[in-house]
């Protein structure tokens, strides 16, 4: 049983979150970011205060200095990131890196990499897809014995936050085979042989394509067993769905709030514009669509946490709903702005940018429909 | 505590409900109450009598009114243990869902003790007299007329899209009384038995065939003070808490299928040997449905979850009823698809199951129809939810 209410532990960290992103990494920031042409893709001052609130170990269990808050907790405050479309290590360090690790990492890699995470000393980032959409295309990134350890070879198309993390985890082949053979690996960035070329996303992110020739790993730096990684692979999809989607429906409410705000007060023919029904009509599905959303993500947020057998199916329903919602927000809110939404001076084009990218990574809606399709059984 | 009423509730369940309850109902044998109830199958008399004098056709609602005088969470315990063993909900009508809540709400402890329990117990059917031939999304407009008398009211007027009118006992009815303010303000709730002279229901055929609802006709008709519901003029308040109510009702038909839409869909256009449909577009197109049914059916559940701890939906039940209708259509509109030929038959060749279907499917069209249309639940949701002027 999914419990809907809120609990008021969870409204404090919903308050607090929305007001340090407001202030600390408004929208502005981004277009800062991008008109600055910064290389790092986060302000690590800001980091460390979101370490201080604790969000770093959100998902972490106690023992190693974490707050055990799950998901669940992780997810409010990836919704009130995404509101402010605020760009931050929180996805690619805390949920991707933490994720794999806990679940595949031995006890001395737990102690060494989670008290370094949640203590916001640790940036991390993850590389698994080598086509141009998640799941289109065959791992082929390779790990070859060599001695005592590894050698990598291969490439990662687009891995966030590549460029200032201290350590990747990669996937990557160790054997033939669909799903079988894939391992996990935790490569230092700096190593021989490591290339990350970064690039500048549409919505003023960094994103990095990362390549690997002939990379020496550490036997140690194995992270579960080798040729089992399809089991957390699955674990983290279904992670990054249910957090992104979180994240999403953040965004695309706050769009929405800015547009109907923008129905009341923008004048035409002598009155508002948000008495034309023709627009009530369309703000009224927007709200529904964002409503049912905002269930879909409640459940695959909880469902992760409690483990539910239909963990996958309400990853996959979050991600997908909420992926098509928030790109018809997008879409609809800069009709209704119009002129001035087009400008880039405007905030809204950025919402429209994040749509586009929150919708490709882990797994498009066609994706999704594809999975969840399969899940259900037809 | 609870775990000791689940036991109860189980066994006595276990015990009581007849076998036949126990298969998933179609549309046709959902029981109704009233004076002239039908029954399909005579273990649904059976069935409901049992149910109702333990008050669980109403679980929550007082025992003084006929109602079991369960919790919340035990209300919660016996729906599961129910859906559990697969029970039939013994009794469903306008009465529980539209009428009671408004007379817990607004009406004198005398119209409760009066009318509650003969809901309770199936024994009086109730019909809705709100739309008229000039007055249907305008409902405020309405003019049947009821003049004050000595005793009571005078009802002179006519009522339309009546649903059961024939088969119902009572209707309740909103009514002009007064002509000489606002719309809105001369409109009161009154009570009014239809078993007597001057009341006449004519049925009216639907595209689907059949013709539950009327056109209903009253030629000085009589019902007395103790008749009006809330205050004489203070009906158009009652009209609208009303209709939340029914919103919401309507919003979670089509939640209740018997069985999984994809397995008729498969039945119909083929799947390879995992499963899967061969029609990937039409695939495609059933998951689309599949993901805002699945989110509007955890929407619902979180809703429900709320209102029992004290949340009031209020105008936000208008996008229950958009949604849970306008995807109630499409679920039918993707079954007539995939059955395509067999689809198209109105009588004959082809199952009944098929002809249900097809029936259904026509009937869906006015889900989103009664009750207030799409068009006025978007225009509620953008002035009253959203605040657009
Ligand atoms: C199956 C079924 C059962 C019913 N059962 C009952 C019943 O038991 N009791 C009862 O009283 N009534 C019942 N009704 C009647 C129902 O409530 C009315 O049909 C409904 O309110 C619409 O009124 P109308 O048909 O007169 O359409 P109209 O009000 O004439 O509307 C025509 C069209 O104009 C649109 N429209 C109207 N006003 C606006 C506006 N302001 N903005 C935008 N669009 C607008 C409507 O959405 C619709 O598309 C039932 C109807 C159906 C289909």
């Amino acid at each position: 049983m999914t419990n809907w209410q809120i609990s008021d532990e969870e409204k404090l960290l919903k308050q607090s979150a929305e007001e340090f992103f407001r202030e600390k990494l408004p929208v502005s920031s981004l277009r800062y970011m991008r008109d600055r042409n910064d290389q790092v893709g986060y302000s690590p001052e800001i980091w460390k205060e979101m370490a201080e609130l604790g969000w770093t170990g959100i998902l972490i269990p106690e023992e190693y200095d974490g707050l055990n808050f799950g998901l669940r907790g992780l997810g409010v405050v990836l919704e009130a990131a995404g509101r402010t479309l605020s760009p931050s290590p929180l996805f690619s360090t805390v949920l991707l890196g933490g994720t794999i690790l806990q679940a595949e990492g031995s006890e001395s890699q737990k102690k060494k990499y989670l008290p370094a995470i949640a203590g916001g000393k640790l940036l991390l980032a993850v590389g698994t897809e080598e086509g141009l959409h998640h799941g289109s295309q065959k791992i082929e990134a390779s790990a070859r014995r060599e001695g005592e350890g590894y050698r990598l070879s291969g490439q990662k198309k687009l891995v966030l936050d590549a460029q200032s993390a201290d350590k990747l985890v990669v996937l990557a082949r160790t054997g033939e085979g669909e799903r079988s053979a894939l391992s996990w690996f935790i490569v230092d960035r700096q190593a021989p042989g490591v290339t990350t070329k970064t690039f500048r996303l549409i919505d003023g992110r960094l994103g990095c394509h990362l390549e690997l020739h002939n990379v020496s790993v550490p036997a140690e730096n194995l992270l579960g067993f080798e040729g089992k990684a399809a089991a957390s692979y699955q674990l983290l999809q279904d992670a990054g769905a249910a957090g992104l989607a979180a994240e999403m429906l953040g965004s695309a409410t706050a769009a929405f709030e800015m547009t109907l705000a923008y129905l009341k007060e923008r004048k035409q023919f002598g009155v508002a514009i948000g008495s034309f029904q023709a627009l009530q009509h369309r703000a009224a599905h927007m709200y529904c669509e964002l409503e049912v959303s905002r269930a879909a993500v409640q459940k695959a947020l909880s469902a992760y946490d409690s483990s539910d057998p239909k963990r996958s199916l309400y990853a996959s329903l979050a991600k997908a709903k909420v992926g098509q919602v928030f790109e018809h927000v997008a879409r609809e809110c800069l009709q209704l702005f119009a002129g001035i939404g087009m400008t880039d001076e405007h905030v809204i084009g950025f919402y429209l940018k994040r749509s586009r990218i929150a919708t490709e990574l882990f797994g498009n809606n066609a994706f999704h429909r594809d999975r969840y399709a399969s899940l259900v059984g037809y | 505590m609870l775990n000791e009423f689940r036991k109860e509730v189980r066994s006595w369940l276990e015990e009581n409900c007849p076998p036949t309850m126990r298969t998933p109902m179609s549309e046709k044998e959902i029981v109704w109450g009233g004076r002239n109830a039908k029954f399909p199958h005579p273990d649904a008399k059976v069935w409901m009598d049992r149910m109702a004098a333990k008050g669980w056709t109403v679980p929550e609602w007082p025992r003084v009114y006929g109602g079991g005088g369960l919790n919340p969470q035990e209300t919660q315990v016996l729906r599961e243990e129910m859906q559990d063993l697969g029970c039939r909900l013994p009794l469903n009508s306008f009465g529980i869902h539209m009428l009671a809540p408004v007379l817990m709400k607004y009406g004198t402890e005398e119209q409760k003790l009066e009318h509650l329990p003969k809901i309770a117990r199936g024994e009086i059917r109730w019909c809705q007299g709100y739309s008229e031939p000039e007055s249907g999304s305008d409902l405020a407009s309405l003019q049947m007329r009821a003049e004050q008398t000595a005793d009571g009211f005078l009802l002179n007027g006519s009522k339309v899209w009546t649903s059961y009118a024939e088969e119902s006992d009572w209707i309740f009815c909103l009514v002009r009384t007064d002509t000489t303010v606002p719309k809105q303000q001369g409109i009161s709730f009154v009570l009014v038995d239809m078993n007597q002279p001057g009341v006449k229901a004519e049925p009216i055929l639907l595209i689907s065939g059949n013709s539950p609802f009327c056109e209903v006709f009253f030629t000085n008709v009589k019902t007395p003070k103790n008749n009006l519901v809330g205050r004489l003029n203070g009906g158009w308040e009652i009209a609208k808490a009303l209709l939340t109510h029914e919103r919401q009702w309507i919003s979670g038909m089509g939640l209740t299928e018997e069985e999984p839409i994809e397995n008729y869909i498969k039945s119909k256009m083929g799947a390879d040997a995992e499963g899967r449909l061969l029609d990937l577009a039409f695939r495609d197109k059933l998951t689309h449905f599949h993901l805002d049914s699945a989110a509007f059916e955890l929407t619902l559940e979180r809703e429900t979850a709320l209102q029992k701890a004290g949340h009031s939906p209020g105008a936000a039940s208008s996008i229950f009823k958009l949604y849970g209708t306008e995807l109630n259509k499409r679920r039918y509109d993707l079954i007539v698809e995939a059955a395509g030929f067999d689809a198209l038959s109105w009588e004959g060749e082809v199952s009944a199951v098929d002809h249900v279907k097809t029936r259904t499917w026509l009937r869906t069209k006015g889900n989103s129809i009664e009750g207030g249309t799409s068009e006025i639940q978007l225009n509620v949701i953008a002035k009253r939810v959203l605040g657009l002027p």
